[in-house]
């Protein structure tokens, strides 16, 4: 079938088999590999991405599904340097062996843009669907607090 | 926000201070490049058939159905490989071990659920998986064996024929005069204690590629692997390819935690398949198949007995264990218990010991390291001895401990299993962590708590682990040394190449901080490179917290002698005496007359050009070390966890957690901090939540994520981390290692706070993971809840 979905604002075009996830679309097609597969059950949260400004499991997602949609991946969320909450992540060290790391960003992404101030609590609840195995999410949660404060200050 | 405290002072220029990690730009943006990541044209994808199947005769293997589906290029068979490559050995051992064939496919027989029986290869991964269905398997089911009490009872089905019983292999340890020991005991304390099976769960699960390059003779394989060397070298002898002719690259890794410390059926036949094929082939792990063929965890029982005097001084433990491996020993299966034994006695000064070790099989996956590896259960055994202790003597739980604590003037201390702690303060550590969390101010809103009827409880871990793996001399075997080469390049940026491998742990960052700091040059100036065979010294690997202790020292010795050869060199250049040099702020300078100087890129020039050498030097600025540690390191700390259990639903709440740790020097406390964190929140997956469970057929229970309980963001607590500062003496840096330390104090704080919460009822013990109902029911079977 085809498959037309505009990725970080560039369109991608495909014969593909109905069957296929979108995340492997995103991965081999696209080949953008900065979106990870974690699990096979969309427990994970490794492969998230943004569907038309929300997050999704791109491993829950048939790529035919996604046809005329725009997604954003890690790869599309700052063309120039880092972008603050990965900035964050840097200085606070969000994380240790990066493979959360991209599903983590695309959600505190999504949870910023509708709550700038949110408090430890509600930085936790956000990431319900991203596991991560390496910091215990502390350090996950005091990055996505700093990046409101740092992007508040910029007025971003 | 949580406190986090850092009470200590860097000891260098960016030795000791909390620098960003140079891996962090390109893992942040999507950039880095996990074995999945890399792609090569023309690749066949493998997919793995694997027994549905405990125990059970292969009776009929088909494969002429999926062989002709389009797209599938061939598939391969336990038959195919007789002769070819049929077992694969483990490296630690017992000496009295039962060492089965460990074949890379299962021919006529399978012991567990997901050994691999073939592999298919086809176009794409898709239809590979298509293929596997239609394979056409009959087995001829056996009885199972599935928990180790009853797998050593007579009688028992066997799980290998050839052994006699089910009893692998065993290890004793006796020390002191044991008998003398519980004769003069006022009490005996006994207690049985679960140590459940869980899952390293790496985040990134098993991956291998192997590409063959015939016209050079070449074979490359890429695995998420720990171990990039110990795999070449298994690989080569496996295969029987030359090690020269054989390159590993272990490239970003998602995690490993242990998992990935091993030689795998799937990572010996990945790179037969290129060879054979003539094409690259890659085989991406599925979390399903991950949870059922990497290695497990734990899964222990001890049977702990601890002699003290009413006055809370212990005089000797008991401890029988049985410890479950599994169908078939992986690389350091039949080690991992003996860690749990040698360690059984803490930060203890008890003159008497006695440990029994029984390995079992059983029809599962087998169980290796995962993070802290023994030593998280040997803690577990003795922190949760030592507070039925307290209880039962009505001692406060730090009193016992402080009692009984190693004094910091007895270190050298050689414990009872002949071990020789390096150093420790395991009292200050203790009395900080008590201040850090208001001990005695808990305690009293514990008695208010009780008043109101609220369950409230407080609970310590004093731990102290064996690090730094390890002497090579040692026995058991401890890892050995670890390679590092320092070269300063001609236009004086430097390149530091690490025979260790790290995956997550920053050794990218806290290797150019060492190598940085002994070369006076900028840390931006520093590239770290590792995990490649062809490019890197031989190397050991990543595990047993050693990277930065052996590793890291490695690096400062090479650095070192770069050091000695540019004061040489720039003495030379300078017309003056090497003593008289000093490396200061990137130049080499007159200690007499600071303003004669050259700088360190003008020594590099001098070094390749070559022309202003002292006679008879070497061009060159670049050398290797290889550090072999003389003893282990031991590091401590200190786990207070607070818990408040809701009477109504049996749920544990983490009020508060506090951790001091003490890892000898710190090189970079950002990353310190994290491998703590990370282990506490490890160690608490398992307390509470996490549990590999077979059925009674020997079938899988919690086989995803959707089953398995791994930790959430909301489940776990802040954590409130500081350290201690008491450097080693088995390295020249002074550090000991951290990347273990939370998943070993952290298991049994917490349920010692749990069981300290339940204290009004009666409770004495509860076995992992305490989860709301386990800890709901055992309430509403006391009487005392009525």
């Amino acid at each position: 079938m085809q498959v037309k979905v505009k990725i970080n604002g560039k369109e991608y075009q495909d014969d593909v088999e109905p069957r296929m996830l979108l995340v492997h679309f995103i991965r081999e097609k696209a080949r953008l590999t900065g979106t990870h597969i974690g699990c096979d059950t969309g427990n994970c949260g490794a492969c998230t991405v943004l569907f038309n400004g929300r997050t999704i499991k791109s491993c829950l997602m048939l790529a035919v599904q996604a046809n005329g949609a725009e997604i954003m991946t890690i790869e599309g969320l700052s063309t120039n340097g880092l972008h603050p909450i990965q900035d964050a992540f840097l200085e606070k060290f969000g994380f240790q062996c990066g493979y959360c790391t991209s599903g983590m960003i695309l959600s505190a992404y999504v949870l910023l843009q509708s709550n700038p101030q949110p408090t430890d609590h509600e930085i936790r609840e956000a990431l319900e669907g991203n596991l991560c195995m390496c910091t215990g999410y502390q350090q996950i949660v005091e990055s996505i607090s700093y990046a409101a404060t740092k992007m508040k200050e910029a007025g971003k | 926000m949580a406190q986090i405290k850092q009470t200590i002072k860097p000891n260098g220029k960016y030795m000791g201070r909390r620098i960003m990690r140079k891996e962090d730009p390109r893992l942040l943006s999507g950039k880095g490049a996990y074995v999945d990541d890399i792609h090569l044209p023309n690749t066949a994808h493998v997919a793995f058939l694997r027994s549905e199947h405990a125990n059970a005769r292969i009776t009929k293997l088909d494969i002429s159905r999926a062989r002709a589906l389009a797209g599938v290029i061939q598939i391969v068979t336990g038959a195919d490989l007789r002769g070819v490559v049929e077992n694969i050995p483990p490296m630690g051992v017992l000496p009295d071990l039962f060492v089965p064939q460990h074949p890379v496919l299962a021919t006529d027989r399978v012991r567990y659920v997901g050994e691999p029986i073939a592999a298919v290869l086809a176009e794409n991964p898709y239809i590979a998986q298509d293929a596997l269905e239609l394979i056409h398997v009959e087995y001829d089911p056996l009885p199972v064996v599935v928990e180790m009490e009853k797998a050593i009872e007579p009688g028992s089905p066997l799980v290998h024929e050839q052994s006699k019983s089910n009893v692998a292999g065993t290890f004793k340890l006796d020390s002191g005069d044991i008998e003398r020991a519980f004769r003069k005991a006022d009490r005996i304390v006994t207690g049985r204690f679960v140590n459940q099976r869980v899952a390293p769960m790496p985040m990134e699960a098993r991956a291998v590629q192997a590409d063959y390059q015939a016209g050079e003779k070449m074979l490359t394989v890429w695995s998420a692997t720990q171990i990039p060397h110990l795999l070449r070298s298994s690989l080569s002898r496996l295969l029987k390819v030359p090690e020269n002719r054989l390159r590993v690259i272990a490239p970003d890794v998602g995690g490993a935690f242990g998992g990935k410390l091993n030689v795998y059926r799937e990572e010996v036949l990945l790179p037969l398949l290129a060879m054979r094929l003539g094409r690259p082939v890659k085989w991406i792990e599925t979390r399903r198949e991950n949870m059922r063929a990497m290695i497990h965890g734990r899964d222990q029982i001890n049977y702990v007995e601890l002699a003290v005097t009413k006055d809370g001084r212990m005089l000797g433990l008991k401890c029988r264990t049985l410890a479950d491996i599994g169908a078939y020993p992986q690389m350091l299966t039949a080690a991992i218990p003996t860690l749990t034994a040698i360690m059984a006695t803490g930060c203890y000064k008890i003159p008497a010991l006695s440990f029994e070790l029984t390995d079992v099989f059983t029809n599962k996956m087998a169980t290796d390291a995962y993070r802290g590896a023994g030593r998280p259960e040997a803690t577990y055994l003795i922190e949760r001895i030592v507070d039925m202790a307290a209880a039962e003597l009505k001692m406060d739980p730090a009193e016992i401990r402080s009692r009984n604590f190693l004094k910091s003037s007895e270190f050298p201390f050689t414990t009872p299993s002949g071990l020789i702690y390096d150093s420790g303060n395991y009292k200050t550590c203790m009395d900080k962590a008590l201040d850090l969390a208001g001990y005695n101010k808990l305690r009293q809103q514990q008695e208010r708590a009780r008043k109101q009827g609220r369950l409230m409880g407080i609970g310590l871990s004093t731990y102290v682990e064996i690090c730094a793996m390890g002497p090579a001399t040692s026995d058991p075997p401890g890892g050995g040394w670890e390679s590092a080469t320092v070269r300063i390049e001609p236009s004086g940026k430097v390149t530091v190449l690490s025979g260790a491998s790290p995956h997550g742990q920053g050794e990218e960052t806290t290797y150019a901080q060492i190598a940085a700091d002994q070369l006076s040059v900028p840390f931006d100036d520093v590239t770290v490179i590792h995990g490649d065979t062809a490019s890197v010294p031989p190397g050991v690997g990543t595990f047993g917290s050693r990277n930065t202790a052996v590793g890291g020292t490695a690096v400062y010795m090479s650095a070192q002698k770069i050091r000695t050869k540019m004061e040489a060199i720039a003495a030379n250049l300078l017309e003056i005496n090497p003593k008289n040099i000093v490396l200061r702020d990137g130049t080499l300078q007159s200690k007499l007359n600071p303003k004669k100087s050259v700088s360190v890129r003008e020594v590099a020039r001098a070094a390749y050009t070559a022309k202003k050498l002292p006679p008879g030097m070497e061009p060159g600025l670049s050398e290797t070390s290889f550090f072999s540690p003389k003893n282990y390191t031991f590091p401590f700390g200190t786990h207070v966890c607070v818990v408040e259990v809701e009477r109504e639903t049996g749920e544990v709440k983490i009020i508060k957690y506090v951790a001091m740790d003490d890892c000898g020097k710190v090189i970079n406390p950002m990353t310190v901090e994290g491998q703590v964190q990370g282990g506490i929140a490890q160690g608490l997956g398992q307390a509470l939540y996490e549990e590999i469970i077979y059925d009674d057929n020997g079938q899988l229970v919690t086989g995803s994520l959707m089953d398995y309980a791994f930790p959430k963001a909301t489940q776990l607590p802040e954590y409130i981390c500081d350290r201690t500062e008491t450097p080693t003496t088995s390295n020249p840096l002074g550090v000991k290692g951290v990347g273990e330390a939370g998943t070993i104090g952290a298991t049994p704080a917490l349920v010692n706070a749990v069981v300290d919460a339940l204290a009004p009822y009666g409770i004495q013990h509860l076995d992992m993971p305490l989860k709301p109902e386990k800890v709901w029911r055992t309430i509403e079977e006391k009487p005392e809840a009525r």
